[in-house]
């Protein structure tokens, strides 16, 4: 039921809103072409902090640091539960969302998507973001340079819902 | 923060690479990325451009006003620096509607107008204000009801019920708000006795 829902909620939401703005009367692709106007906008204005961003995350990938910080935090991991197999996955859900998702796949393919594995990476994904990103996006686009308790607050969240996801999970 | 952050990144990628021998794949990396990010954004172009469009009737017919009002107790809890008739208002509200359905493409648009209109009560202009800390870890802490294409996958890689992460992956989010609620609530206790200085 649920899952039908998720599947029918776009189709539904797009049908709900133009039928709506027929009904009230409006110019619906005159109001449609205006926002999208907008949209491309914001495309143009994030794409720098979009590149910045990825080359940067790229070049810390490629240069095999994420892997080592993995292999030394794997003990550490271990004492609050966390499976050292989880333990990359965890640190690159912070900087890219795709790399994480390939983790995420690797992990489907080598132990099954219904593992103890499988469900806490699932899980992980699903109530995580990409803090650097999100961070990166929103304040860069209004240029602010002090970021006050954002990183900190950001970074708590998301201990939350993995530490939420190991205990769901076990 | 930010230059901090960002210059860590390439230094600490490019120092590594340099003491281990990656430098060469250090290099295709920074290429694909670049690459990558292109592409990327051209996704975003199409997908984007039709929810601002999208949203937009949506405004226009009055339906984003409904939202706003229907959330406006929460966004008064959220945000009480905010009045009544503030123009990150709306943003916001649809911002939060569109993280709760899992379209991240029409809430991302909406958050940096949200994000613009916030940003100009900042007294000190590179300064985030408290409402914009509490909008930004708001979005970071996930606000998906339905991790949509979670399930997809599982469901390709053969699980027998895809649809299992529903639950834990409900609470998880919960935890995970909560948390950013709890942490902005008493951030904004701490600051607002400093006269919002510091921290």
């Amino acid at each position: 039921m649920i899952l039908w829902l998720s599947q029918v909620l776009i189709p539904l939401v797009v049908t709900y809103i133009v039928a709506f703005g027929l009904i009230s009367r409006r110019p619906v692709f005159e109001d449609f072409l205006e926002g999208a106007q907008d949209g491309l906008r914001t495309v143009a204005e994030i794409l720098p902090t979009l590149i910045g961003l990825m080359t940067a995350v790229g070049v810390l990938r490629a240069s095999g640091l994420l892997e080592a910080v993995g292999e030394w935090l794997r003990v550490p991991a271990g004492w609050v539960g966390l499976d050292p197999e989880l333990v990359p996955l965890t640190l690159v859900r912070l900087v890219s969302n795709s790399a994480a998702t390939g983790l995420v796949l690797d992990i489907f393919e080598r132990f099954g998507p219904d593992s103890p594995l499988g469900m806490c990476a699932s899980v992980m994904m699903s109530c995580t973001e990409t803090v650097f990103y999100c961070l990166s996006i929103y304040f860069g686009s209004v240029s602010v340079k002090k970021t006050r308790y954002a990183l900190p607050g950001a970074l708590l969240a998301t201990a939350a819902g993995i530490a939420a996801s190991i205990w769901l999970t076990r | 923060m930010l230059n901090y952050l960002w210059s860590f990144l390439i230094l600490a990628g490019m120092l590594w690479g340099a003491g281990n021998g990656t430098l060469q794949e250090v290099t295709q990396g920074l290429l694909d990325s670049a690459k990558e990010a292109v592409t990327l954004g051209i996704t975003m172009l199409g997908l984007m451009s039709f929810w601002c469009g999208i949203l937009n009737v949506g405004t226009r017919a009055g339906l984003i006003d409904w939202l706003t009002g229907k959330l406006g107790s929460v966004l008064d809890f959220l945000f009480p620096e905010l009045g009544r008739d503030h123009p990150a208002r709306r943003p916001l509200a649809v911002n939060m509607a569109a993280n709760m359905l899992g379209v991240g493409m029409a809430a991302t648009p909406a958050g940096l107008e949200a994000m613009k209109a916030l940003a100009k009560d900042a007294d000190g202009k590179d300064r985030a204000t408290n409402s914009m800390c509490t909008f930004l870890i708001l979005n970071i802490s996930s606000l998906q009801l339905i991790p949509v294409t979670m399930v997809a996958y599982r469901s390709q890689y053969g699980s027998a019920d895809p649809a299992a992460v529903l639950g834990p992956a409900l609470l998880a989010t919960g935890c995970s708000t909560l948390a950013a609620v709890v942490f902005c609530k008493a951030a904004d206790l701490v600051t607002g006795r400093k006269g919002r200085r510091g921290l």
